[in-house]
């Protein structure tokens, strides 16, 4: 059963599948998570695949700043995607709502919405960058298994779940 | 041929214990050969196995009454149709089989897409049913023209059992039958420039937008099998014309594994047409070769 486990968590981090969320974005990063997926970066080699629906999908990247439109958008797909489930804040849009901090059409930042697991910063962040967050959220979400984080209203600590070896939850 | 033949035809080789890491390979070297055609690395050699292992272990939507039962059951029926077909490829030789095997396997071939079909209505999403319509217009159109194709291999041969049909020697126009029955292939495997029914970002993940864990890893493997019993069927019927002996299973593998190569160079090469224009391609172009085959079949036919 210990064999089981460690294959499935193996499994887990090596085939992450991805849904673009755009929550209002200026289109740079969504520009950038493409390119991440072109012939110079090649996400594909790591097992990841932008997925069309969310309901495929393992990692939720999102982009942009939250807009007051987008909030139930955000929740309703971060509901679709089943667990084991990880988001990517892709961008300084969604960490901090960034140069549109205090625009009266923001519900931002992402936090306040859905659980966090990784920030990729920059404005737009490199694709390898965004490889490298995509990565890690990877790694998180095979340690975590079925287990979701408690929506943010409570507490929001992702870096918590990320530490301890791999240990799956059937 | 009797129960033990029989059983390990479905269950060993070509059955099952061959036709899943086939269908895993063969999902494989289609990514990859599109990955290579773009200029990319592309999955490493085990992804389709990571994928299929990660979706069993993920969680499944609960579904509920009938509609929920029959979209549970859609894609298991889908996998046992399509490891089915590949069982009764005639690969080995002197693999037995029995008279009108060729309709059972037509059948078997067919059933997945009608799944899809199916599958995409019973879950009620808007997406899905686009989708499935797509399904159910494609499969009209090269339908038509891949039976009518097998049919005329059938009728010049005068027998409907798979392996007196792959041995017998093959009159001149049979490649043209062959070469209908390619053109089909793309539309069947949902594969570039006729990827409509599945068509990704487009309606988002067609039929399978509702499917997610076990039951999608179930549809995966069972479009893996299809990729085996497609190129497979092919590769059986051209396979016994130029050897014979163990040589059959070694070149069996090899030209299935070319054509392969083959579509998925063909996907990476083109982009998606508009329903209409693939059902115009199908009626019109495609058409002419079934029909010259079958038209020359029945002459080659009266001759003999």
């Amino acid at each position: 059963m210990n064999l089981w486990k460690r294959l499935m968590c193996m499994c887990r981090r090596r085939s992450p599948w991805l849904f673009h969320l755009n929550s209002g974005s200026c289109n740079g990063c969504d520009i950038e998570l493409v390119a991440s997926l072109s012939p110079r970066y090649d996400v594909e080699q790591l097992g990841a695949r932008l997925e069309g629906s969310p309901r495929h999908a393992d990692i939720l990247c999102v982009t942009g700043p939250v807009t007051k439109n987008s909030v139930q958008a955000v929740r309703t797909v971060y509901g679709q995607v089943f667990a084991p489930k990880a988001v990517v804040a892709i961008g300084s849009c969604p960490a901090t709502t960034n140069v549109f901090i205090d625009s009266r059409t923001l519900d931002g930042p992402l936090a306040k919405h859905i659980p966090v697991d990784v920030y990729v910063p920059g404005c737009p962040p490199r694709p390898d960058a965004i490889i490298r967050g995509v990565v890690r959220a990877a790694q998180i979400l095979a340690e975590r298994g079925r287990a979701t984080p408690p929506l943010p209203e409570r507490t929001v600590n992702a870096q918590d779940t990320s530490s301890g070896t791999c240990e799956v939850q059937s | 041929m009797n129960l033990l033949t029989a059983l390990a035809r479905l269950l060993v080789f070509p059955g099952l214990l061959f036709a899943v890491p086939a269908a895993w390979f063969f999902l494989w070297l289609e990514r990859k050969a599109v990955a290579r055609m773009q200029g990319r690395m592309g999955p490493p050699f085990p992804q389709p196995f990571f994928d299929f292992i990660k979706l069993l272990g993920k969680e499944v939507p609960e579904r509920e009454g009938i509609a929920g039962r029959l979209m549970e059951l859609w894609p298991v029926l889908a996998v046992a149709a399509a490891a089915g077909a590949v069982g009764m490829l005639p690969v080995l030789p002197a693999s037995g089989g029995f008279e009108g095997d060729l309709i059972l396997l037509l059948a078997l071939m067919e059933v997945p897409s009608i799944c899809i079909i199916a599958a995409g209505f019973s879950s009620r999403s808007i997406f899905a049913e686009i989708g499935s319509v797509r399904e159910a217009v494609l499969s009209v159109a090269y339908n038509v023209v891949f039976i009518l194709a097998i049919l005329s291999i059938a009728a010049a041969q005068g027998t409907f059992r798979l392996e007196a049909l792959a041995q017998r020697p093959a009159p001149p126009l049979e490649w043209l039958a062959i070469v209908a029955l390619l053109g089909c292939l793309p539309a069947r495997l949902h594969l570039n420039p006729f990827s409509l029914p599945n068509a990704e970002q487009e309606i988002y993940s067609g039929p399978m937008t509702e499917y997610a864990g076990r039951e999608l890893a179930l549809w995966e493997l069972s479009h893996g099998l299809e990729w085996v019993a497609g190129t497979g069927l092919v590769a059986a019927l051209v396979v016994p014309h130029l050897t014979a002996g163990a040589w059959m299973v070694v070149l069996f593998l090899a030209l299935s594994c070319a054509l392969a190569a083959l579509l998925s160079v063909l996907a990476a090469a083109t982009a998606r047409l508009a329903i209409d224009t693939t059902v115009r391609f199908y009626w019109r172009c495609t058409l002419v070769f079934a029909l010259a085959a079958m038209s020359s079949m029945l002459w080659f036919r009266g001759r003999v």
